[in-house]
């Protein structure tokens, strides 16, 4: 299974890459929205996956899976949707007072490479 | 802590204090609050000289940052003093002199502070023992001279001459930073009384010819040595005290006082006595020989200036030959002596005529020598004291000049007796050099004088020219006095400062007991070319209208200046242009940049290390998981192929919901419970702004365009990929977690480690996301605001963000 999640979270973050290299602003938002979703899968991928419990204490129970990585990811998710969250609105803005969504018009130079 | 840290640092703190009283009082001249922070520091110098000349030697430390070996080590000894005493000594009377000088409404508290500032520096250099100390202060006398060289930051030549100063000096002052980290490779100490006792191991070091090489460029650039004097004439675009103190008494001696200081480290060095013997006879020759063309006073001091460093420098490398061959070498020996003499004797001669120059400046209101003549009438004290000074200067009897002048000539004529290198074959050029410095140095003294007060009065000088206020005159007056003291009473120094001093340069215990004096018989061949000197000198003068014409010859395209110029604008044109050349201002390009940074890292790294990976380790695989897994796999590939947007943003919806179905899987309840509620929101929060955005999501894109897309993010995605799994399978140490499950209940009292850990163990860190969070809130409400007071529009949509 860890084999199958992280090459998952591998595809996840190289198409990230891809979307973020676009021109379209739109685009870039959903690729770093895929980035932290590649992430996150890779983080959990570290502590191993299904090895045990729940991690809420419990008398009967022994084994549990490892909480650091939630909880790192917890923090991550938050993070990332207030990042999406400000860039999508930033995005906006600038499609209103510039007139584009395209990256490179917004500087103004025309450039293809 | 000792008194003498604070006497070093005493103008710095006093700058502070002029800072504020020049703000709040403008009554009195804010010089006389200045005036007796050098008095002080030099009386107190004044009471450490028995000390020292009597062979106790001051060390004071204080630890700054020991653990690099970096501390404030003073270290008093005669040569230190020495210089200590001329920076405040010279200091207060430039203070004094400056009072006169710059009127009430220069911008007096800025000078006074950078005034201060350069003399706390100064003083660092001359008295640390520690040579990063002695970096810092060395670099900080360089920003202070820019800063007084600026002063007039309204004329575009100071700002031409700060900026060529300051790139000069610091430039040297670097690589010389860079020869004091190679002595301590070689010595393992920054002190320098602790490098002293380990000469051996830098003779065997094949370091030291580097080190050498590399200090020098720091002396030489500093103390304004052939090539790098360039930057000393601009500097005069500075007021007139600043030059007489920073760039005639003071700072430009510092590289000598690194040489002399130097001087038993690396005497052994062929390298360092060439360098600095030829380096200095080439600058005093070639710099009085070009003192004669120049129509500016302060242009002739300032050339003259850097052929008298030249002419000490060159001693100096010849007191390196006493060290190394013995201080029995009576002519080597001598010759420090005359380098420590003619510093002092310099400091006083030239700083007068500096003051005089400025005086004449000040009451003429022209500096071209074109313009001045015949004030010998209107201007008799300053007449005096230039006649005084610049005969001393041309080496002329009965004073101070003509002492140390003699010594200077006479070692240069025993050059030949050296038993070092190849110095005995070409013994010829060294008194060669000499003469023809000094027969120079005697034109353009004597045409000082005859061009300044003599000749025909012009009358077209800007101002009306009448004798200056006693307040100007008392400095070089002063100074005046001490040339003729020091001329017919050389002895007051000799055995109190210089003989302590050319025992610290040459490392010798032995006392010197020097005895100076006017006349050494007619067998003295000094005197003869003394003689020489002036009767030639005197021809060259009277004749000069018919030889002056060599100076056409040298056509500004070959000059110095020209070569830094041109390096100036070529270095900001090729620099902009390889910056531009990345630079692209586009983010894409910046990201690509990144991306390939990354995935080279990686391949380097695994190249290095080779790839472990085993899969041994794994759980197993379920049907249910496949499938979410075929969901995202199938979600990404719309993601990528589709043209509409709403698709694209549907489908990141689907990944996001899939991802909490592996939280779930992956017993991670909060983290799918959080994943689902954010996923939502997003997911709105998409579609509100997708009511916005163009309808295309996207733009005609060209194949290579793709392509390189393409190969970046495949790169990237397999770095990640191979990353992950020898991350997993190469644990290099237990699991921190364990700490995390023990103490979950006995720490924190709770039973939910995702929890505890969150807002227990890791609580600041969830702090700070709450900040984050709030922020971008802020950000977020503030741009959505930004629009509302521009376009008044919207309300509903404001509503909308703002309860996200």
């Amino acid at each position: 299974m860890e084999l199958i999640t992280i090459i998952l979270s591998g595809i996840l973050i190289g198409s990230a890459v891809y979307m973020m290299l676009s021109k379209s602003v739109l685009r870039i938002i959903i690729g770093t929205a895929l980035l932290s979703h590649g992430v996150h899968l890779m983080l959990l991928t570290m502590g191993q996956l299904k090895r045990g419990n729940i991690p809420v204490l419990d008398e009967e129970v022994s084994n549990y899976s490892d909480p650091l990585p939630q909880a790192l990811i917890l923090t991550a998710i938050v993070i990332a949707f207030a990042l999406t969250a400000y860039i999508l609105v930033l995005a906006l803005r600038s499609y209103r007072e510039l007139g584009t969504d395209d990256v490179e018009q917004m500087k103004g130079v025309p450039h293809d490479d | 802590m000792a008194l003498i840290h604070l006497a070093i640092l005493l103008p710095l703190i006093a700058a502070i204090a002029i800072g504020v009283i020049y703000r709040y009082y403008k009554r009195l001249h804010l010089g006389w609050f200045v005036l007796p922070v050098p008095l002080i520091i030099v009386i107190y110098l004044l009471t450490l000289v028995p000390r020292v000349s009597s062979n106790q030697l001051i060390y004071e430390s204080l630890a700054i940052m020991p653990r690099i070996g970096m501390n404030f080590d003073v270290y008093i000894d005669g040569l230190g003093l020495l210089f200590a005493i001329l920076i405040s000594g010279i200091g207060a009377l430039v203070v004094l002199y400056s009072i006169g000088y710059l009127s009430h409404r220069e911008d007096l508290g800025s000078f006074y502070v950078y005034l201060l500032m350069f003399m706390s520096a100064m003083l660092g250099v001359v008295l640390n023992d520690n040579v990063l100390m002695l970096y810092l202060f060395w670099e900080l006398t360089s920003i202070s001279s820019f800063l007084l060289i600026a002063f007039w930051f309204m004329k575009e030549r100071s700002l031409y001459g700060a900026q060529k100063s300051m790139l000069i000096t610091m430039g040297g002052g670097f690589l010389m930073l860079g020869g004091f980290i190679l002595l301590y490779i070689m010595t393992g100490t920054f002190s320098i009384r602790e490098m002293l006792n380990q000469v051996a191991a830098i003779q065997e070091s094949p370091l030291a010819p580097l080190a050498v090489v590399l200090i020098l460029f720091g002396a030489f650039t500093k103390s304004a040595q052939f090539p790098f004097y360039i930057w000393l004439p601009d500097a005069m675009e500075a007021p007139t005290p600043v030059s007489a103190y920073l760039h005639s008494a003071t700072m430009v001696k510092a590289g000598i006082y690194l040489v002399a200081r130097l001087t038993p480290l690396f005497a052994f060095s062929e390298l360092w006595v060439w360098i600095i013997l030829l380096g200095g006879l080439i600058t005093m020759a070639w710099a009085s020989f070009n003192a004669i063309r120049k129509d500016d006073l302060k242009a002739v001091l300032a050339f003259s200036t850097v052929s008298q460093l030249g002419l000490i420098m060159s001693l100096l490398g010849l007191g390196a030959l006493s060290v190394v061959t013995g201080a029995n070498e009576e002519y080597f020996s001598i010759a420090v002596v005359a380098a420590v003499f003619h510093l002092i004797n310099h400091a006083t001669f030239k700083g007068a005529l500096f003051m005089v120059t400025g005086i004449v400046d000040h009451e003429a209101g022209t500096r071209s020598l074109k313009k001045l003549g015949g004030l010998l009438t209107v201007m008799p004290v300053s007449f005096t004291l230039t006649l005084i000074t610049a005969l001393s200067m041309a080496g002329l009897p009965p004073f101070n000049g003509f002492l140390s002048k003699e010594l200077f000539l006479e070692a240069m004529i025993h050059v030949g007796d050296a038993n070092f290198s190849a110095l005995a074959d070409v013994a010829f050029i060294f008194p060669l050099l000499a003469i023809v410095g000094s027969i120079f140095t005697f034109i353009y003294s004597i045409l000082l004088i005859y061009g300044v007060f003599f000749g025909k009065r012009t009358y077209d000088t800007p101002k009306e020219p009448h004798e200056a206020p006693a307040l100007m005159l008392i400095s070089p007056a002063i100074l005046t006095v001490l040339v003729l003291v020091f001329g017919f009473f050389p002895n007051v120094l000799s055995g109190t400062i210089i003989d302590s001093a050319a025992m610290s340069i040459m490392a010798s215990d032995t006392p010197l007991e020097t005895h100076l004096y006017m006349w050494h018989g007619f067998a003295n061949p000094a005197l003869w070319a003394t003689v020489f000197i002036v009767i030639t000198g005197t021809l060259l003068f009277y004749f000069r209208d018919k030889w002056m014409f060599i100076y056409d010859y040298h056509k500004d395209r070959f000059t110095l200046n020209y070569l830094y110029d041109q390096g100036l604008i070529y270095s900001r044109f090729g620099s902009r242009k390889i910056t531009d050349s990345y630079m692209s201002g586009f983010i894409r390009s910046y990201l690509v940049y990144i991306f390939l940074f990354f995935i080279v890292m990686g391949i380097l790294t695994l190249l290095n290390t080779g790839i472990r990976i085993s899969f041994d380790d794994m759980a197993p695989v379920g049907i249910h998981e496949m499938a979410v897994v075929l969901i995202i796999l199938v979600s990404i590939a719309v993601i990528l192929g589709t043209k509409s947007r709403m698709v694209s943003i549907i489908m990141l919806g689907a990944i996001g919901f899939s991802m909490s179905l592996f939280f779930v899987f992956f017993r991670a309840a909060d983290l799918a419970l959080t994943q689902l509620a954010i996923e939502t929101v997003t997911t709105a929060l998409f579609l509100v702004c997708f009511y916005h955005l163009p309808k295309n999501s996207r733009h005609q894109e060209r194949m290579r365009f793709k392509l390189t897309n393409f190969l970046v993010s495949l790169g990237v995605a397999l770095i990640v990929i191979i990353i992950g799994l020898t991350a997993y399978s190469n644990r290099l140490f237990d699991r921190i977690s364990e700490f995390h499950i023990e103490n979950v209940y006995e720490l924190a009292a709770g039973g939910n480690m995702v929890n505890v850990i969150l807002v227990d163990f890791r609580g600041f860190d969830t702090l700070f996301e709450t900040l984050v969070f709030g922020i971008a809130g802020i950000g977020i409400y503030s741009l959505m605001k930004l629009r509302l007071n521009r376009k008044d529009g919207n309300n509903e949509e404001h509503a909308e963000e703002s309860r996200i």
